[in-house]
């Protein structure tokens, strides 16, 4: 009699108290760079739940206290579940009411130790972060993995972003981009993202901070350009090719 | 049971459950199946649970674990309702909902819609798929059936309904599921809460529009065949 469990059963090495085996909604890419007064982040507003593209109203970049945007991609509700750590951190900070509160580089070092921590219990929260952000005129831009692999960086990305806009940003990104070229930068990585990524959706959000503050665009779309003449009759000198 | 499961394929789940806001509160709306494996367990269940006078919640997934979630709940909104002194807001049932999704996403198999009325908010629909992401939504659908209706809801859907309209939007859509479903079936189930209170509807498996290839239903063949001829034609 074969014995099988379901992986939600109290037997078996899957039972031990809690582990994350695998995630159920899911956001993609994350993109950021620095640019001449902080930072830009784009991010879609996508939730797919496995290959269904779910939910098209997902905020997957929020504000950290009064000097750092959090992006995610990953797990959903592990995000939610950060926002809410953070959430309690930047509480505790502001009760003290001692006129300092928490950068990017605190908060960033929070998550890593969050994260890392989190690994090693072999539970971890199903994301990849980015972090950015500025105080007193210093710009910072980092990024914490699920495993707890961490770095800054003057751009950055997460997941497909990685392999598809990495290399882009590397060929153009310079030091002090205007904010109209650094939106132009990002637009022209989501873009591609939009071609690529299967998970990706055509509704985006770019979010900006600086020392005045943090804000985030109205979701707006991309336009894409599919009038190659190569596309129109791919197969006609090859009938059956693809 | 496939133990190796491809990660984008997400846990199928019998039933199809839909939460729609409309122009002054909310309605929900289900099928009657609940299946073990092949066999239909009940053919006439009631998926759209009470948490609260002004609260509903929408299950799917495991019947075991829905209702295990939603009698927790109701236990904790009772509590909190008794403390705060007045009606608990939709919000708070989502979260409490979501509190034991998250923290038990590894021993739980089961999506939620959660619909309500209050006050403060008016009428809200909060989505709680597998894993415990809580997302408020104009409207929601969850279960296997629904599967075959996001390109119905994406055409169908428009802001600021009418009560009859939200209604008949969401008869339609779950009559729709069950046609094409193996997993839904039964009747369609509907609630409809706003500030007045909260109305129970049944519509019955055969009160509902014919879809593609679907038939009058008939008592029996010798009725069809005993009715009269068509006349010859009279030259």
């Amino acid at each position: 009699m074969a014995s099988k469990q379901p992986e939600n059963s109290l037997l078996g090495p899957e039972a031990d108290s809690q582990r994350t085996l695998y995630p159920n909604v899911t956001g993609t890419s994350v993109v950021a760079l620095k640019y001449k007064d902080g930072i830009l982040m784009a991010a879609d507003m996508g939730g797919s739940y496995g290959s269904t593209l779910r939910y098209k109203n997902v905020e997957r970049m929020k504000a950290i206290g009064k000097h750092s945007l959090l992006g995610a991609s990953g797990e959903i509700s592990d995000f939610q579940e950060i926002l809410r750590y953070l959430d309690d951190l930047i509480l505790y900070d502001n009760m003290w009411d001692d006129g300092n509160s928490l950068g990017p580089k605190e908060v960033h070092n929070y998550l890593t130790r969050l994260m890392y921590n989190r690994r090693n219990k072999f539970n971890p929260l199903w994301n990849s972060l980015v972090l950015g952000g500025i105080k007193n005129g210093e710009k910072y831009l980092g990024t914490v993995s699920m495993i707890g692999v961490n770095f800054e960086d003057d751009h950055v990305a997460t997941g497909f972003g990685n392999h598809l806009a990495r290399p882009i940003l590397r060929q153009e990104w310079h030091e002090n981009l205007s904010f109209e070229d650094g939106v132009r930068l990002l637009e022209k990585c989501m873009r591609v993202l939009l071609y690529r990524d299967r998970s990706a959706i055509n509704k985006l959000q770019i979010a900006k901070i600086t020392e005045e503050g943090m804000t985030i665009s109205q979701p707006y779309s991309l336009k894409t350009y599919w009038e190659f003449s190569a596309f129109e009759n791919p197969t006609q000198g090859a009938v059956g090719s693809w | 049971m496939d133990l190796n499961m491809d990660l984008n394929a997400p846990h199928s789940m019998g039933t199809t459950i839909i939460g729609v806001t409309y122009n002054g509160g909310v309605v929900l709306g289900a099928d009657s199946r609940t299946s073990t494996g092949m066999y239909v367990a009940n053919r006439a269940s009631d998926k759209i649970t009470q948490l609260t006078d002004n609260v509903y919640v929408c299950r799917s997934g495991s019947a075991a674990d829905s209702q295990l979630v939603s009698d927790y709940v109701r236990y904790f909104l009772h509590q909190h309702t008794i403390q705060l002194g007045q009606p608990a807001t939709v919000k708070v049932a989502a979260n409490l909902i979501r509190l034991l999704s998250y923290n038990n996403k590894n021993m739980l198999e089961t999506g939620l819609i959660v619909g309500g009325w209050d006050k403060y908010e008016g009428g809200k629909i909060y989505g709680i798929p597998l894993g415990g992401t809580l997302i408020e939504q104009p409207f929601a659908i969850g279960g296997s059936g629904s599967s075959y209706l996001y390109g119905f809801f994406d055409q169908a859907w428009k802001e600021g309904m009418t009560k009859d309209e939200a209604e008949q939007l969401v008869v339609k859509a779950v009559s729709l599921a069950i046609a094409r479903d193996g997993a839904s079936g039964g009747v369609v189930r509907t609630v409809v809460i706003n500030s007045e209170g909260v109305t129970r509807n049944f519509y019955p498996g055969d009160k509902l529009q014919l879809w593609h290839e679907e038939l009058e239903p008939q008592n029996s063949l010798l009725d069809i065949l005993s009715s009269p001829s068509p006349e010859p034609m009279n030259i």
